[in-house]
C-alpha cells in the first residue's frame, strides 16, 4: 500500500474511533513498534538512497498529519467524556441543604438584649441582683413604708420567713446607691414576680430599669432619655407624652405614654382606640430614697425609670398574649428565630 | 373612684367638651380607666302617668291601663307589680325604640290590645332593677321625654387614682381639681348648719386621741322607717358606683361620694352608754355588717360601746349596731381617723371598703362637721325626724398641722431643667389655694414658704411642691435633653462572657432558649428533687406555682412534655435562670443552665433516617461548651444522681471540681412523666460563662505522624482512663487523641472490648524518624499494659 492509502485509512479510523480507548488502539495499529506507518519508516533501508529522503519525508509527513488528527479526535473524546461525567454528577440543586440544627433566642431575650445594648452605648452599665429579696430592699428603702397604701399596687408574693419575691428590680438599684457614689448610670433587667394574670399580666415577667444619679440631673434629661429611648428602640420618630402619676420613689412622677406602633396614633385595636400605649414610669428620685441610700440629696439629683421588657417585646413583636412567652411552644419561638 | 359627668358640671363647667375633659384628667394624673354611658340606647320613652288601672280579664298577673301622655291616654297592658292608679312612670308609646333596636308596636296581650310599654329601670338599661315599672316623682310633666329629664346623656366616669390623690376621692375634690386645670371658679353647694330640735346627746370619750383625735356624734329621733330614697339620690348613687340600700345609708354614702367623708350611721337603739373609741384588746370578736364574725388583734382602733366593740374604726360597723328595716333613732357618726391607724386594718382583716379606702389615704380633717350637717339636712328632707345638737369630741394636739414648706427657685429650675419663672410659680400657689407665709429673694432667686390647704395632706417637702408645679407647667411643656456627663470607659471583664454571648453560642449550636417559671408544681419539683425541701411560697397563685425551683430541670422537663403533647419529634431546650436553694450557709440564688435533648438527633431530612439522641448527643453538647469556654481538664466521673438513669450519667468536673451533671432521666421518672429518652445537663452558670485567655503556644514546622493502635482491654476500663495513660506516657509528643472504634463481639473475648485508638505525634523541634514512632508507640502500648492490661489486638 502506498502512503496516501495508509493514512486515509488511519484518518478514517480515528473519525471512527468512539473512546479513548479504541483511540489509542488505533494509534497503536498506525504508530506502535509494529504499526503502519512506522513499518514504513523501517522499510526505507531497502529503498534507493536517493530515494530515501524524498520517501522520507512524505513518510514523517503523513505522520504529523495522522497525530493532528489523532490529537484533534483525543481532545474531542475527552471533552465528551467530562461532559458525560459532569451530566452524571449533577444533583438535583433544588433539593434542601443539610443545615445544622439552629436553636433561638427567646423573644424576651431578644428584647432585653436590644434594650440593653442601647444603653451600654451610652454608659450605662447592667446590674443584677437576687430575686428572693426582704422587705427592706423592695419596699422600705423605696420610700414604701409597711402601711403604705402603695404596697396595695404591688401584689406580692410572700415566704414565710417575711422574705418576698422581688415586684420590681428597684432593689438592685438600691444595692447600688448603697454601694457606689454618683454618676451612677445603670440599668437593671430581671425577673419580677406579682400576683396578677391574665392577657396582659403574668405573676412573672421582666423589668428594666434605669436609673441615673449626679450632679445637676432633672426632670428634662429624664424626659430626653425616655424618648430617645423609646424612638431608638423602635426605630420610629414616636410621639411620647408625659403624664403626672405616683410611685413612692419618684417625685415628681411620671406615667409615659408612647404613640401606638401598630397605628401610628390613628387608634386601633391594639392601643383601644386610643392612639396611645403606656409603656413605663418614671420620675426624679425622691429625696428620702437617696438619702437613705448614703447619697445627699441636697448635692445630687437623679432621674429612674421602669417598664416591662415583655410589653416592649409585646410591641416590637406584635404578640397580643403575654402568656404565650411562658408557655415555650417552640411553634411560637421558631418565629423568632 | 366613679363619679357622673353630669353633676360635675353642675359644681363646675368648663367650656371644653367630654371628650376634652377626659383627655384632661388624664393628663393631670386622673386617669380616666373607663367611661361608660348611664343609660342604653333608646328613644320615644316619656313621662306618663297611670290615670286607671284594672285587672286583665284572663290574666291574674297582668293589669290593663289607662295612661296619659299629657294630651291622649292610651291603652297599655302592664305586667309590673307595682303598677296602680296615679304612678308617674316611664312609657315607651307606640314607635318608641327600646335598647338592642326593641320597637315597640301596637300589640294584644291575651285578647287586650297594648298600645306600649311600661318600663322598668333594668328595660331602659338604668341599672338592674326590674322587679317593677319605674317610679318617677309624681310632680313630673307626663309627656317630657325621659332622657332629658333623667339627665340620661351622662357618663359614669372611672378614675383610677394613685395613693397620693385620696383628695380626688369625692366629687368636691375632682371638681376642685378640674376648677385648677381650667383656672374656673367652682361652684360648691352652700352647707348650712342643722339647728338642734332636741337635747339629745350621746356621750363619747376618746381614749386612743392619736388614732381618733375628732369625733363628731348626733343623734336623729323619730324617723320615718318607711321613707324611701327619692329618684334622684338613687340616680347620683348609681351612676358613682354605688347600690341604693335604705335611705340612711344612702345618705351616709351619697355624702362619701359627694364630699369624701365616711360616715356611720348606729340604730341608737342598739348602742348602750356612750361611744368608746379605743384600741382592740387582742382576741376580741366582732360580728361584722357583712355577716362574718372576725377575732381581732391589738393593732385594730375600735369604736365600742357598753357592751364591746360596735365598729372597726374607719372599716365597717358591725352588725348589732347596724340600722335596721324599724330603726326609729339613729346615731350618726363622723370622724377623723389617723390614716397610719387604719392603714394596712383592712388589708390585715381582708374588708377593703370605700371608708378604708379613704381613710388609708386620708381624709381633710376639718371636714366632719360639714359632712354632719350636710348628712343630717338630708336625712331630715328624706326621712323627716328630730337632729340634736353635734357633740365634737376633739384633741387638738392630734390633730394633723399644716406644715410650713420651703420651695427655692433656684433648685426648682435645677430639678426641672427649664427656667420657670417666679410668676409662674405665683400662679401655680394661688390655683392650688396654697397659702403663702413667705417670699423672699436669695442671690436672685425667689424662695417661698407655703402652707398646703387642709385637703392637700401630700404635701410635707420640697419635693411636692416641685411636682406641684411641674404638674400645674405642665409636664410636656418641659424641654427634653440628654444628660451631661463624665464619660467613663466600661469595664470589660477579660476572662468572663456576657450572658448574651453564652445564649448566642448555645443558639448557634441548636438550642432553642426557654423562660419557664421560677415557681413550680411541688410534686414535679419533688419528683426532679426529692428529699430538698424547696422554699414555699405563702400566698401562690396556685398550688401549680407554689415552690421556688431547686434546680432548672422541672420548667424544662414541663416544656418538653408542653411540646411533646403538640406533636413536636425532637427538641433541644435550653435555660438559664436562678435556682433557690435552703442551705445550711442561708438561702442561695444561684444562676445555672440546663439543657434538655430529647427526640431524633436531625429533623427529618431526604438524606437519611435520623437515629433518636442519646447520652453522647448531651455530653458532646457540655464537651462542646466547656471547650468554647476554653476549660482544659473537664472530667466525667459516674453519678450517682437519684433522678438521672444509674448507667448514663456523669459529674461534670472541672479541673476536679464538680460543676454539673449529665444523663439520662431516670426511667421510673421517664415514666411518671410519661416520655421517654430524655437527656438533660445543668451546670453553674459562672462555669458556662467562663472565657479563659488563650495563650499562642507555636505552630511547629515540622511533620505530624499518626499511629492506630487496636487495642483490647477488659469491658469494665473506661475510655476515659486509656486515654489518661496514653497522654500521660507520651506527654507533649501527642499532639491529638482520638478514639474511632469500640467494638465487642466476634474475635473479641467476651469480657473484653477492642479499641481503636489514633495518635498523632508531632516534634516542635524535629522531623520524627521511624526509629522515634517505633519508640513512642512502644512507650504508649508499655504503659496501657502496665496500667489498664491492655494488649494489641
Amino acid at each position: 500500500m502506498d502512503i496516501d492509502e495508509i493514512l486515509n485509512q488511519a484518518q478514517t479510523a480515528v473519525d471512527a474511533a468512539v473512546d479513548l480507548r479504541s483511540l489509542d488502539e488505533i494509534r497503536v495499529t498506525y504508530l506502535g513498534k509494529k504499526g503502519e506507518l512506522t513499518s514504513l519508516l523501517k522499510g526505507l533501508g531497502r529503498l534507493d538512497p536517493e530515494q530515501r529522503p524524498k520517501v522520507g519525508a512524505l513518510i514523517n509527513a503523513a505522520k504529523v498529519k495522522f497525530q493532528t488528527t489523532l490529537d484533534a479526535r483525543k481532545t474531542l473524546l475527552e471533552q465528551q467524556q467530562l461532559s458525560a461525567a459532569i451530566n452524571a454528577d449533577a444533583v438535583d440543586i433544588t433539593l434542601p441543604g443539610r443545615s445544622p440544627t439552629l436553636g433561638g433566642l427567646h423573644p424576651v431575650t431578644q428584647a432585653l438584649h436590644r434594650i440593653e445594648e442601647i444603653f451600654l452605648g451610652a454608659g450605662y452599665e447592667v446590674v443584677a441582683g437576687p430575686e428572693i429579696e426582704n422587705d427592706y430592699y423592695n419596699f422600705e428603702a423605696l420610700n414604701i413604708p409597711s402601711h403604705h397604701p402603695a404596697r396595695a399596687m404591688h401584689d406580692t408574693f410572700y415566704f414565710s420567713d417575711g422574705t418576698l419575691l422581688r415586684t420590681h428590680t428597684s432593689p438592685s438599684q438600691v444595692r447600688t446607691m448603697e454601694q457606689q457614689q454618683p454618676p451612677i448610670r445603670v440599668i437593671c433587667p430581671g425577673r419580677v414576680y406579682r400576683r396578677d394574670s391574665d392577657l396582659t399580666h403574668s405573676p412573672m415577667f421582666h423589668q428594666v430599669e434605669g436609673l441615673v444619679i449626679d450632679k445637676g440631673i432633672s426632670f428634662a434629661d429624664l424626659k430626653g432619655t425616655v424618648i430617645d429611648f423609646l424612638q431608638r428602640f423602635f426605630e420610629k420618630d414616636l410621639q411620647v407624652r408625659f403624664r403626672p402619676s405616683y410611685f413612692p420613689f419618684t417625685e415628681p412622677s411620671a406615667e409615659v405614654d408612647v404613640q401606638c406602633v401598630h397605628c401610628l396614633g390613628d387608634g386601633c385595636r391594639v392601643c383601644s382606640q386610643t392612639g396611645w400605649l403606656e409603656v413605663m414610669g418614671c420620675g426624679l428620685v425622691h429625696p428620702n430614697v437617696l438619702n437613705m441610700s448614703g447619697i445627699d440629696s441636697e448635692v445630687y439629683s437623679g432621674f429612674a425609670f421602669g417598664f416591662g421588657g415583655d410589653r416592649l417585646a409585646m410591641m416590637l413583636y406584635e404578640v397580643d398574649d403575654l402568656r404565650l412567652f411562658f408557655e415555650n411552644d417552640v411553634r411560637f419561638l421558631q418565629q423568632f428565630n | 373612684m366613679k363619679f357622673s359627668e353630669a353633676w360635675l358640671r353642675e359644681w363646675v363647667n368648663p367650656d371644653i367638651e367630654r371628650d376634652a375633659l377626659l383627655k384632661q384628667l388624664t393628663m393631670a394624673g386622673l386617669e380616666v380607666e373607663a367611661v361608660e354611658a348611664v343609660a342604653a340606647q333608646f328613644s320615644g320613652v316619656i313621662v306618663g302617668v297611670v290615670r286607671q288601672c284594672a285587672k286583665h280579664p284572663d290574666a291574674d298577673k297582668l293589669s290593663v291601663c289607662q295612661v296619659s301622655d299629657g294630651d291622649n291616654t292610651y291603652q297599655v297592658v302592664c305586667g309590673a307589680p307595682n303598677v296602680r292608679a296615679g304612678l308617674v312612670t316611664a312609657f315607651a308609646r307606640i314607635g318608641a325604640v327600646l335598647p338592642d333596636n326593641f320597637k315597640i308596636k301596637k300589640a294584644k296581650l291575651r285578647g287586650i290590645e297594648s298600645q306600649g310599654m311600661l318600663c322598668s329601670a333594668a328595660e331602659l338599661g338604668l341599672g338592674d332593677d326590674h322587679d317593677g315599672i319605674i317610679e318617677l316623682p309624681s310632680e313630673w310633666q307626663a309627656g317630657s321625654d325621659l332622657v332629658d329629664v333623667m339627665q340620661l346623656d351622662d357618663i359614669t366616669i372611672d378614675l383610677d387614682l394613685t395613693p397620693n390623690r385620696g383628695d380626688c376621692l369625692s366629687l368636691k375634690g375632682i371638681a376642685r381639681e378640674v376648677g385648677v386645670l381650667n383656672n374656673t371658679a367652682v361652684a360648691f353647694p352652700k352647707i348650712k348648719p342643722v339647728a338642734a330640735t332636741i337635747d339629745d346627746v350621746f356621750p363619747v370619750s376618746l381614749t386612743d386621741a392619736q388614732g381618733c383625735p375628732r369625733y363628731l356624734g348626733r343623734v336623729i329621733r323619730n324617723i320615718d322607717p318607711s321613707a324611701s330614697t327619692p329618684l334622684w339620690m338613687r340616680e347620683r348613687l348609681r351612676r358613682c358606683g354605688l347600690r341604693s340600700i335604705d335611705p340612711v345609708v344612702d345618705v351616709t354614702n351619697f355624702v362619701l361620694v359627694e364630699l369624701g367623708q365616711p360616715m356611720h350611721a348606729f340604730d341608737l337603739k342598739n348602742i348602750k352608754q356612750g361611744i368608746v373609741v379605743r384600741m382592740a384588746q387582742a382576741g376580741e370578736k366582732l360580728s361584722m355588717l357583712d355577716g362574718q364574725e372576725l377575732a381581732l388583734d391589738d393593732q385594730t382602733l375600735l369604736i365600742t360601746d357598753a357592751n364591746g366593740p360596735v365598729a372597726i374604726a374607719g372599716v365597717m360597723g358591725g352588725h348589732r349596731s347596724g340600722v335596721q328595716d324599724d330603726t326609729k333613732d339613729v346615731f350618726l357618726e363622723c370622724a377623723y381617723f389617723n390614716p397610719l391607724t387604719i392603714a394596712g386594718t383592712a388589708r390585715r382583716y381582708g374588708l377593703h371598703t370605700d371608708a378604708s379606702h379613704r381613710y388609708e389615704r386620708g381624709v381633710d380633717f376639718t371636714l366632719p362637721s360639714e359632712a354632719m350637717e350636710r348628712a343630717t339636712q338630708l336625712l331630715l328632707d328624706i326621712v323627716g325626724g328630730e337632729a340634736g345638737p353635734v357633740n365634737e369630741t376633739l384633741d387638738q394636739a392630734h390633730l394633723p398641722q399644716a406644715v410650713s414648706v420651703r420651695l427655692r427657685q433656684s433648685r426648682l429650675i435645677e430639678l426641672l431643667g427649664v427656667d420657670i419663672a417666679a410668676t409662674q410659680v405665683d400662679e401655680a400657689f394661688a390655683r392650688l389655694d396654697f397659702q403663702m407665709t413667705g417670699r423672699d429673694e436669695v442671690d436672685g432667686y425667689v424662695e417661698w414658704t407655703v402652707l398646703a390647704p387642709s385637703h392637700r395632706f401630700d404635701i410635707a417637702i420640697e419635693a411636692d411642691l416641685v411636682e406641684e408645679v411641674c404638674r400645674i407647667y405642665g409636664y410636656n411643656n418641659v424641654p427634653s435633653k440628654q444628660p451631661l456627663t463624665t464619660l467613663a470607659l466600661r469595664h470589660v471583664e477579660l476572662e468572663k462572657n456576657p450572658e448574651s454571648v453564652l445564649k448566642r453560642q448555645l443558639a448557634a449550636s441548636g438550642f432553642q432558649e426557654v423562660i419557664t417559671y421560677s415557681f413550680i408544681d411541688p410534686v414535679l419539683q419533688d419528683l426532679l428533687d426529692p428529699g430538698f425541701a424547696p422554699v414555699t411560697l405563702t400566698n401562690p397563685m396556685s398550688s401549680e406555682q407554689s415552690v421556688m425551683r431547686t434546680n432548672l430541670l422541672g420548667g424544662l422537663v414541663d416544656a418538653a412534655l408542653s411540646n411533646q403533647s403538640r406533636q413536636q419529634d425532637r427538641i433541644q431546650l435550653f435555660e438559664i435562670g436562678l435556682v433557690f436553694r435552703q442551705e445550711e450557709s442561708g438561702l442561695q440564688q444561684t444562676s445555672r443552665l440546663a439543657g434538655l435533648l430529647w427526640g431524633g438527633r436531625e429533623a427529618e431530612s431526604w438524606v437519611g433516617q435520623s437515629n433518636k439522641m442519646d447520652f453522647f448527643d448531651a455530653k458532646g453538647a457540655v464537651d462542646a461548651l466547656l471547650d468554647w469556654a476554653g476549660l482544659l481538664d473537664v472530667t466525667f466521673s459516674k453519678a450517682s444522681d437519684p433522678v438521672l438513669h444509674p448507667g448514663q450519667s456523669a459529674t461534670i468536673h472541672v479541673q476536679g471540681v464538680s460543676v454539673g451533671r449529665v444523663g439520662r432521666l431516670h426511667p421510673e421518672i421517664e415514666s411518671k412523666l410519661d416520655i421517654h429518652g430524655v437527656y438533660v445537663f445543668e451546670i453553674d452558670s459562672d462555669i458556662a460563662l467562663t472565657n479563659v485567655r488563650r495563650i499562642h503556644t507555636g505552630i511547629s514546622k515540622f511533620p505530624s505522624v499518626r499511629r492506630d493502635l487496636a487495642l483490647v482491654v477488659d469491658q469494665a476500663v473506661p475510655a476515659a482512663v486509656v486515654e489518661g495513660v496514653v497522654r500521660e506516657a507520651l506527654g507533649g509528643i501527642l499532639v491529638d487523641f482520638r478514639l474511632f472504634d469500640v467494638y465487642e463481639g466476634k474475635g473479641v473475648d467476651s469480657n473484653e472490648k477492642s479499641l481503636g485508638l489514633g495518635l498523632t505525634l508531632q516534634s516542635q523541634t524535629a522531623t520524627l524518624t521511624e526509629e522515634d514512632i517505633g519508640h513512642f508507640e512502644q512507650i504508649a502500648v508499655q504503659a496501657l499494659q502496665d496500667k489498664v492490661g491492655g494488649h494489641l489486638r
